[in-house]
């Protein structure tokens, strides 16, 4: 087990798009390596990827594999795991590291099994032991627990990460290191499923919840899908997004793309505004990353009030046209 | 019928005979506690899922209702299997329920304390020497969440595999499925051969209540258990032994505080003192 070095982030790309994740694995993989006396490795797979080598260099990595061909022009399992595999068993890795996106979790367990590796998927904590092993932290039985757990026997210790967990670092572009092109054998007879068409059901002009600063977020207590205006028009003067609980998402008031929670996305904003929601664990569990939790609730008891920074008690009909008054006032004295 | 599965490569679709729209299909599922009961035990750093009620796992109820929705349009047999302790019998019932045809009980001490890896091995040894079309999984238990049985079991068989499937059609040649993969902002359309591995998720169909007459039949419908050395498997291969990845300890997740709370105050005033305290920590 002692040949194998390295601390490896699969930098996800999407239609030759970085995916943000990546940024925050290679953040993260810099303390472990740092902590491991070993190098980071980002694995760059697709076509038309180079030109994201030397930002991932600037994030903390010391080298950059990159396997570029047209035949990885979109993510395809067949194709992907093959790169990665072969990659893995001729620079043999200590850990390695994948965001836990749609790819990311259809990719991971191929590799593991090809290769025979234990794998945990959608961690949200990474820490070394005393035996320098990667005790893969992650939520289980719908967050009601915390489970820290290790691959003893083999290598890489490979794990997917939920995204927007841990922060990225600033880039530094005085950082240097390596980028190394790999020529595989590819063939279209390697890819056993046809992409025939993809399909974006993000609703135009619809801020995602992933990447937005602010979160404006609505529950059951909207009661009508009308009603949304409200939240709405709070975003808007916060250059928020607009997110739904389960239940309202589940009602098709709003597409799933904004679903925040367990069964929807993880979210790391700044504020976040939890309006009618009473905050079950299944929703929490997406929320526990922001540095601000505002919340609104009639109910005095909701288990919302144990995690929010700010809490006001009351009808959201009738508090929240107050607040984007207040805000509106405060906005327009600046 | 079994002996010329044995003889098959992995993944060779052999279910022809009977003409190209009957399909073979079938859908490995697991019991799990209802997360609502699970508790720690207190100063043992275990999960305590003793008395705890069990279920079948959601995602896979969109496994077997895909399942026996082909079949019943198609024709076929729908197999259901499980890797489990005697009590999850209770999830091979039901999904029998539903319209299963028949069932596999993977069912060894030998088996317990598995990971996905040592999950499926058993799996895919069983299956290996079946025949079949098309295997449907759920996308991820609801106690774990982890989502990784699926693409390994189709690793071990050599077989393409299509991840959250929220629709799904068979071609009018009866050798493709074409699917609808749920990605980050949508779906992908994905076409592949027969055979093939899917994971189902929400969206797929409205899984059944089974009825009385589904429940009465479903204790009479074939039922086989199946042991590790009956599979030839030896036990440093399987459960706790054959795992990859094992749980060091289990705490309560870290409880966030909470702050200012305001009860009976006006909304104006309520308004006011939010806003301040939004400005004060530069949050708008």
């Amino acid at each position: 087990m002692s040949e194998h070095k390295g601390v490896w982030v699969y930098c996800e790309t999407d239609e030759s798009r970085l995916k943000r994740v990546a940024l925050e694995l290679v953040t993260t993989a810099r303390d472990l390596a740092d902590k491991l006396g070993e190098e980071v490795v980002a694995v760059l797979i697709g076509n038309d990827i180079e030109r994201h080598a030397e930002g991932l260099i600037w994030q903390g990595a010391d080298k950059v594999l990159v396997v570029n061909d047209e035949i990885l022009a979109k993510y395809t399992t067949d194709a992907y795991s093959k790169a990665l595999a072969n990659l893995i068993e001729a620079h043999k890795p200590s850990i390695l590291l994948l965001g836990a996106t749609t790819n990311g979790r259809d990719l991971a367990p191929r590799v593991a099994a090809k290769l025979k590796l234990g794998l945990t998927a959608d961690c949200t904590g990474l820490e070394l032991n005393d035996k320098k092993q990667l005790l893969q932290i992650r939520p289980a039985f719908s967050g009601k627990v915390m489970v820290e757990l290790v691959s003893p026997e083999s290598r890489p210790q490979m794990t997917t990460v939920r995204p927007n967990v841990f922060k990225p670092a600033e880039p530094d572009d005085s950082r240097t290191g390596d980028i190394e092109h790999v020529k595989m054998q590819m063939s279209p007879d390697d890819i056993r499923t046809e992409i025939l068409e993809k399909v974006k059901e993000v609703v135009e002009g619809m801020i995602s919840v992933d990447e937005a600063e602010v979160v404006v977020c609505s529950g059951r207590g909207i009661k009508e899908p009308e009603n949304l205006k409200l939240p709405e028009e709070l975003a808007k003067l916060l250059d928020a997004a607009v997110g739904g609980s389960r239940p309202i998402v589940d009602l098709g008031w709003l597409p799933p793309t904004q679903q925040v929670g367990q069964s929807g996305r993880t979210i790391l904003p700044n504020l976040y505004f939890a309006l009618g929601i009473s905050g079950a664990v299944q929703h929490t569990a997406g929320i526990r990353g922001a540095s601000l939790i505002v919340a609104v609730n009639k109910d005095p008891d909701a288990p919302i009030f144990e995690l929010s920074d700010f809490g006001i008690v009351g009808d959201l009909f009738e508090v929240l046209p107050e607040i984007i008054a207040e805000i509106k006032r405060v906005q327009s004295e600046r | 019928m079994l002996i010329m599965g044995l003889m098959s490569p992995a993944g060779q679709r052999t279910g022809s005979p009977r003409g190209a729209s009957f399909m073979k299909i079938i859908v490995p599922i697991k019991q799990v506690p209802d997360a609502v009961e699970v508790r720690i035990k207190e100063a043992a750093d275990t999960l305590n899922t003793d008395g705890v009620p069990q279920m079948l796992n959601p995602f896979d109820l969109f496994a077997v209702e895909a399942a026996i929705q082909l079949k019943e349009e198609k024709g076929g047999e729908v197999v259901i299997m499980t890797m489990g302790p005697p009590q999850a019998n209770a999830a091979i019932l039901k999904a029998l329920a539903m319209g299963g045809d028949r069932a596999i009980h993977l069912l060894d001490p030998a088996f317990e304390g598995a990971d996905s890896w040592s999950t499926a091995i058993v799996l895919a040894e069983q299956i290996r020497k079946m025949e079949y079309d098309l295997i449907i999984c759920g996308r991820q238990s609801m106690d774990w969440d982890l989502g990784q049985v699926g693409a390994e079991l189709a690793e071990l068989l050599d077989l393409p595999q299509i991840t959250g499937v929220r629709h799904l059609e068979i071609t009018e040649d009866g050798k493709h499925v074409i699917t609808h993969r749920v990605t980050e902002d949508g779906y992908e359309v994905v076409k592949a051969r027969m055979p093939v591995l899917l994971t189902a998720t929400k969206g797929l169909n409205e899984p059944r209540l089974p009825n009385i007459m589904g429940i009465m039949k479903a204790k009479k419908k074939p039922l086989e258990t199946i042991d590790a050395a009956t599979l030839g498997l030896d036990a440093t291969q399987i459960g706790r032994n054959g795992a990859l990845s094992k749980t060091v300890r289990v705490f309560p997740p870290e409880k966030r505080k909470g702050g200012i709370k305001l009860e009976d105050v006006e909304p104006k005033e309520a308004a006011k003192q939010l806003v301040e305290f939004l400005a004060k920590k530069g949050a708008i």
